[in-house]
């Protein structure tokens, strides 16, 4: 028999009507942040070509930029969103057991790192307008122009990625509400499931970033 | 609440409203949705299209002034490219005939399929305003420093107007891919799937690891024309041609999302005219995916004279000769099908023979661009144009056009005069070819494409052309005349017109919102019409 008919008696309140069970449903959106993952490295991955392509063409460009750059605030960073990864991990797991307590802290304590990383990052780029780092007409006329691509593209990467931070955390915000409602369960928790696989993958962005940006070369 | 309860009413009917279609998630609203308004850009495209072909009448510039003439072309090329060919098939054949044909309720994801309408919808506004905000002269590929350094600020508008609408197109490829993988009715395994849906996922994986490189490319040219980021800038080191690779590396590729579909619609077409089961099926299937993969190494046949090193140019030469095979291996098969089957001679069967033949020729005068040397001869000529108008108007928008032919009775409920769909089917032939076969001939005599004026002996050449051209715009208008027409009439078309095969044919025309009353069990290969003539044989 199909499985559709089974269901026809109780529908999972958060059953949508055209998939045939709660099991096809989580199937569906898990696929689905997969494929938009897939869309994301595509996007990075146009920055990443640049990079390198100007990293070859002008290495003292490259390296005279990145000493302009605070390795330790980045390290700060750094670990920042790997606990943050963590406490994903665990809300996620939260969800799959139903905890609604474990959620609720482990969220919250996501956007905590979230938000540090964001501080941080401010200060950072600060930093960049004060020192007259920030491309364009303003750039500090001293320096070799090539570092203009070096700090266009760290500005377009890092800046791209805290705009996915951003959203990250309206994402999160979202989910603590379902979170505080009560609403995931071992049946229902593909969105946090979903929520978590994006998180994951904007912390990863930040791993290939910081060395690439603030530290390869550097210590020669 | 309970839907079940009330008698199932078509999706035209159900709910009414203005709000009801804005508002709705049903995919097969969206596809009509689409299909207005791809309509529409059609038609501003054609128009674009008449100022250019009316320009070159005479060899003198006396129509337009150079700089208007480029803003022409530009806009025709990003109207009918970014706004018509690349949703065309995918948003609204696909968005109707997937879920259907794998025997879902829906696309996984409606809502995120109507937010891809509404992002189409601001993406073509904006371009639109760049439009009326004294238009954009950079020619559809946006190359630097035309779009950077040398550009007026609109510029800036339409590429944020295809920024967004590339999102609606991998929005469209995204759901299309979880919706083939994940709703798939019970016994509909690959490899019994239609080869429609084989091309709309091939389609679909081209857009979804294509278009958010060009979304990328464009947002540096973004930035470097709004913030003076120089990343194409040569006087800090950039590198236009660092342009020229991200761009082709989705626009080559990009060229499949228009033609893949158009193949797709073909295989269905081509076993229902000549009821038989497609030659070849799992050839066929393939080779969309080959194309989709192959199709992201070629991208550098596109640059073979803007500084690439030859070693380079060789691979991408031998790389183009290559994506050929599985173009050529779908074209043997569906002459293979048609060959002894029988054809009956209806609107449907005229789309497809025009599609063949133009697509070949299409095709083969690829090869002659892929080679590296004889492209040195032919790059930027009429020659190029010729070649991938074959394409993508001979292919691409014949094979959307047999679609619509083929699958009006049951989007609508509406049959249209056969005899116009026969007549309009051999005044697009004739009209395109008289319009697109002297360009062939004048590109290779040397005449360059993008300029307002040329030598006089090019000119009978180029008034043919745009006597075809005549011809081909009375062909589109008849046929948008008829099928508008055809909608104020009653339904009156049956379930299956053509006798065919496929989920879709089950089910009422026009079918009722969630598709079908009972979900389908899939027990036999697609296109089995020997089967089904068996069966009603015996009745
Ligand atoms: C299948 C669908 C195809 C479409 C929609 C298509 C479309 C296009 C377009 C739009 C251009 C011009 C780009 C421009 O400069 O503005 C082009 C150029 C080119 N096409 Fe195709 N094409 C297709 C198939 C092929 C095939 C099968 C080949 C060869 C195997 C091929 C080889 C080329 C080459 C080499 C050029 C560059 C010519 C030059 O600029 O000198 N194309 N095509
Ligand atoms: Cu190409």
């Amino acid at each position: 028999m199909h499985p559709a008919h089974e269901n026809h008696g109780g529908h999972h309140p958060m059953l949508q009507h055209h998939f045939f069970n709660m099991g096809q449903q989580l199937e569906a959106s898990i696929l689905g942040m997969w494929v938009f993952l897939v869309t994301e490295v595509m996007f990075f991955g146009g920055l990443f070509m640049a990079y390198l392509l100007y990293r070859t063409l002008y290495p003292a460009a490259w390296l005279a930029g990145s000493h302009e750059l605070n390795e330790v605030l980045g390290g700060l960073n750094t670990v920042v969103l790997i606990c943050s990864s963590l406490t994903m991990a665990l809300a996620v797991r939260a969800a799959q057991v139903g905890a609604r307590m474990a959620q609720i802290v482990n969220i919250i304590l996501t956007m905590g790192f979230g938000t540090t990383f964001l501080v941080v990052k401010y200060y950072e780029y600060a930093a960049k307008f004060e020192h007259h780092l920030v491309p364009g007409a303003h750039f500090d006329p001293t320096r070799e122009p090539a570092q203009q691509l070096y700090f266009s593209l760290y500005f377009m990467m890092t800046g791209i990625h805290a705009l996915h931070m951003v959203v990250g955390l309206g994402i999160m915000a979202w989910i603590l509400y379902g979170a505080w409602k009560g609403h995931f369960n071992a049946e229902y928790f593909a969105p946090v499931e979903i929520a978590g696989l994006y998180w994951h993958f904007v912390d990863i962005v930040w791993i290939f970033l910081f060395p690439l940006l603030y530290l390869i070369g550097k210590h020669q | 609440m309970n839907h079940a309860v009330n008698e199932p009413r078509s999706y035209l009917d159900a709910p009414y409203g203005v709000a009801s279609w804005l508002l709705t998630k049903d995919h097969k609203r969206i596809a009509l949705l689409y299909l207005i308004s791809i309509t529409v850009f059609f038609l501003i495209g054609a128009l674009f299209a008449a100022g250019i072909r009316a320009e070159l009448m005479t060899p003198e510039g006396d129509l337009f002034t150079a700089d208007m003439y480029n803003k022409l072309f530009t806009l025709h090329g990003v109207v009918m490219v970014f706004f018509f060919l690349i949703p065309s098939i995918p948003a609204t054949l696909g968005n109707f005939l997937v879920p259907i044909m794998c025997g879902a309720k829906d696309l996984a994801f409606p809502k995120i399929n109507l937010l891809s309408w509404y992002l189409y919808l601001i993406g073509a506004t904006l371009t639109l305003g760049a439009v009326f905000m004294g238009g954009v002269d950079t020619g559809w590929t946006f190359y630097t420093p035309y779009s950077s350094m040398a550009s007026n600020t609109n510029v800036t508008l339409a590429a944020v107007g295809v920024f967004i609408a590339g999102f609606s197109s991998i929005l469209t490829g995204f759901n299309f891919v979880v919706t083939i993988h994940r709703m798939r009715a019970p016994g509909l395994t690959w490899f019994r799937m239609p080869l429609f849906l084989w091309a709309m996922y091939a389609t679909s994986l081209v857009m979804i690891l294509g278009t958010p490189v060009v979304a990328i490319t464009l947002l540096m040219v973004g930035a470097e024309a709004a913030l003076g980021f120089g990343i194409f800038d040569p006087r800090v080191g950039g590198d236009p041609v660092l342009f020229q690779h991200l761009f082709w590396f989705y626009s080559h590729p990009a060229v499949y999302i228009m033609i893949l579909p158009g193949m797709g619609v073909i295989s269905e077409l081509v076993a229902a005219v000549s009821r038989k089961q497609i030659f070849g099926y799992s050839f066929v299937a393939y080779s969309s995916l080959a194309i989709a993969i192959i199709g992201f190494l070629v991208w550098g046949h596109h640059m073979f004279v803007s500084s690439q090193s030859i070693y380079a140019g060789l691979v991408f030469s031998i790389i183009t000769m290559i994506v050929a095979v599985p173009s050529a291996v779908k074209t043997f098969n569906w002459t293979a099908t048609l060959y002894r089957g029988s054809i009956t001679w209806e609107s449907p069967t005229y789309w497809v023979i025009g599609f063949i033949g133009l697509f070949l020729v299409g095709g083969l005068t690829g090869l002659f661009l892929g080679a590296m040397g004889l492209d040195v001869h032919l790059h930027d000529t009429y020659f190029v144009v010729a070649h991938f108008h074959y394409i993508m108007v001979g292919g691409g928008v014949m094979a959307f056009l047999g679609g619509v032919h083929f699958w009006w009775p049951k989007m609508t409920g509406r049959t249209y005069p056969e005899t116009l769909g026969k007549i309009s089917a051999v005044l697009v032939f004739v009209g395109f070819n008289l319009t697109f076969l002297p360009q062939f001939v004048v590109g290779y005599l040397g005449m360059p494409r993008r300029y307002h004026a040329y030598p006089e002996e090019f000119q009978i050449l180029n008034v043919v052309s745009t006597g075809g051209a005549s011809v081909l715009g009375i062909g589109y208008l008849l046929i948008i005349g008829y099928l508008v027409a055809s909608m104020f009439k009653p339904r009156n078309a049956t379930a299956n017109p053509w006798g065919a095969t496929g989920l879709e044919w089950d089910i009422p025309s026009p079918p009722t919102t969630f598709n079908f009353e009972i979900d389908p069990v899939v027990t036999e290969d697609a296109y089995n019409y020997a089967g089904r003539a068996q069966k009603t044989g015996d009745n």
